[in-house]
């Protein structure tokens, strides 16, 4: 091996998607699902955890077949592989975390649809060796989980009042402050939109601290 | 005039001094005050003797009437709440109490929207060093006008941040917005917090002092929740006929209850010719017409309601003259306005009718137009360039 396994190259693979080139807030991909399951934090952390298997696994099989896959048919066979990791995450959260993927429900399935996953393998692990394919996808995957932990937490904390950590369970923040004085929840934050504008937001505040992003038009 | 020039020339900082804020705050002040004397350095440029300062002025003292029946009329359905004054005495009765009453409401939530809404306005001025552009001295006079009474101040503060803000600043500020700022306050307070924002508790103030209590058979409902139940009748049965919801002695959001007063602010901004009467008369054209379609069809009471009647209860009256005109957020071209009027009444009436959860539908209506409305000129004007390319002929 001409490079070691955590060269410079390879660990740009995986910094990169958490900040100049974030599948959600760079690359805008993944969104619906970013609006969906981010009321709670501990969701947004499963789903997270979820599609970071299913890239980096994804990543790393069809980089291993890539030089065998025909490249007429190679969507379907992306699909084929990536349905069956699907399947995969959802029996373990079935095993493991049940009331998550409960609420969860078809979001778990859905990932088979998120852009990120097939934009990775037709972007980079058809044309990378196996390690560098999997670094790539824990990057992005972990990009992605990143904007969504961000996301649910302001959402818990103003919608609901509560933070759900994994593992820790329901910590209440703000209820208190609701029972005793005038303060409300905010129903809005529950609601998608609100979720888009926070996603807004974070773009906003990334822009102004990381110049590079803005495009010279 | 002279000394207050003076006076402020003299109180001038410098606009690279130690604080970029103050210079800011002075700009915005001394600009409001007088006409600015600045001129173009190069090419020429056609402008109206009117600038975006004064008209916004003009459109303030056109929302006087309606600012002030408003504070009136909060005292009153206060006063009728608690039994002071009887449903069919004088209206006159006990007006200084009525007024006064009304104004503590009112005032403060006028203090919140304004000092929130210009305190962001002069960071962002600050922040990108350009002067303070006033769009928000319209708003800030809007937002109170169009929240039930007693919605707590904090929440018209976080909703005046988030519309100044998300639906202004991020677009580039005045000018730029795509959605009526005051009505994007008023849609997070809807959304974000229901139990303030509507039902049957929230319009007329109902806190009590020592030893009052309410009267019987109060039930605070607006009219439009009364007109979902009854149609016509129940109206008829609550004091809110045609001609006294036209009046405005309703219960209601702050400045809309009156049609006549939102009618006399209408008629300065026509004479002057600030509001653009093409979208006014087409939004209640369309209101008319779907109110009169629902006549038709008469499945239940609301739409049996007589369109007059639909037009003077609710916030449609407000929403056509002071909201709907919005020269940012409205159709520029002269077709479009036609057109974006007359779906924002159709709207209207329809979201109100078929929807019990949102029982004012001007609101959606609205904004929902205001994110078509460039859509609707993108069509005018291709349509325009057509028409003209048939004229020319090419001559290879």
């Amino acid at each position: 091996m001409s490079e070691s396994l955590f060269s410079k190259k390879n660990l740009k693979l995986i910094k990169d998607p958490l900040n100049d080139s974030n599948p959600i807030t760079v690359q805008v991909l993944g969104i619906c699902s970013a609006l969906a399951i981010t009321v709670k934090v501990e969701t947004a952390f499963v789903m997270a955890v979820s599609v970071i298997a299913v890239t980096a696994g994804s990543n790393v099989i069809v980089s291993l077949l890539r030089n065998v896959i025909p490249s007429r048919i190679r969507i379907i066979v992306q699909l084929v592989i990536v349905a069956s990791l699907v399947i995969l995450v959802d029996q373990v959260l079935k095993a493991f975390v049940y009331d998550v993927s409960k609420q969860l429900s078809v979001f778990v399935g859905l990932i088979i649809t998120n852009c990120i996953i097939m934009g990775r393998l037709e972007a980079f692990a058809l044309a990378n060796k196996p390690w560098a394919s999997f670094m790539d996808g824990v990057g992005n995957g972990v990009g992605y989980g990143l904007i969504l932990v961000i996301v649910a937490f302001f959402r818990e904390i103003f919608g609901s009042g509560t933070l759900t950590l994994p593992g820790i369970g329901k910590i209440e923040i703000l209820t208190s402050l609701a029972e005793n004085t005038g303060y409300q929840h905010n129903g809005l934050m529950i609601l998608p939109p609100m979720a888009l504008i926070t996603v807004g937001v974070y773009i906003w505040i990334q822009r102004s601290r990381n110049r590079k992003l803005i495009e010279n038009h | 005039m002279k000394v207050l020039d003076d006076m402020m020339q003299k109180l001038k900082p410098k606009a690279d001094g130690k604080f970029p804020l103050a210079y800011t705050v002075w700009d915005g002040m001394y600009t409001f005050l007088f006409v600015p004397g600045h001129t173009n350095k190069n090419g020429v440029h056609i402008k109206d003797g009117i600038d975006l300062k004064r008209t916004m002025v003009m459109v303030i003292i056109a929302l006087i009437p309606a600012l002030l029946f408003g504070i009136y009329n909060v005292g009153h359905q206060h006063f009728l709440a608690v039994g002071n004054v009887l449903q069919d005495a004088h209206v006159c009765e006990m007006f200084w109490d009525k007024f006064i009453f009304g104004a503590l409401k009112v005032l403060p939530l006028i203090i919140v929207s304004y000092g929130v809404g210009l305190g962001i306005e002069f960071v962002f001025a600050a922040f990108n060093k350009h002067s303070i552009q006033e769009g928000f001295l319209v708003s800030g006079m809007l937002i109170p006008l169009i929240v039930p009474v007693d919605v707590p101040l904090w929440m018209v503060a976080v909703a005046t941040i988030f519309a100044v803000i998300i639906g202004k600043e991020v677009f580039g500020g005045t000018g730029m917005n795509i959605v009526n700022v005051a009505l994007t306050a008023r849609a997070f307070l809807f959304f974000a917090y229901p139990t303030k924002m509507s039902g049957d508790e929230v319009w007329v103030s109902t806190t009590l002092e020592e030893g009052q209590q309410l009267v019987d058979g109060f039930s605070g409902a607006t009219p439009l929740a009364k007109a979902v139940e009854g149609g016509t009748e129940a109206l008829n049965n609550m004091n809110a006929s045609v001609m006294e919801s036209f009046i405005g002695f309703i219960p209601g959001s702050i400045g809309e209850t009156s049609t006549l007063a939102i009618g006399l602010g209408a008629l300065l901004l026509l004479i002057t010719g600030i509001a653009s009467w093409r979208i006014m008369l087409s939004t209640i054209v369309g209101g008319y017409v779907m109110a009169m379609l629902f006549n038709l069809w008469g499945a239940n009471p609301f739409m049996e309601l007589s369109p007059i009647h639909q037009l003077v209860i609710g916030g449609f009256a407000f929403g056509a003259v002071f909201m709907a005109t919005d020269p940012v957020t409205g159709s520029q071209t002269n077709t479009g306005k036609y057109i974006y009027g007359f779906l924002i009444g159709v709207f209207a009436i329809m979201i109100r009718v078929f929807n019990p959860a949102y029982p004012e539908g001007m609101m959606l209506a609205i904004l929902f137009m205001n994110i078509m409305a460039p859509l609707i000129d993108h069509y005018v004007v291709e349509a325009n360039i057509k028409r003209r390319l048939k004229r020319v002929s090419v001559n290879a």
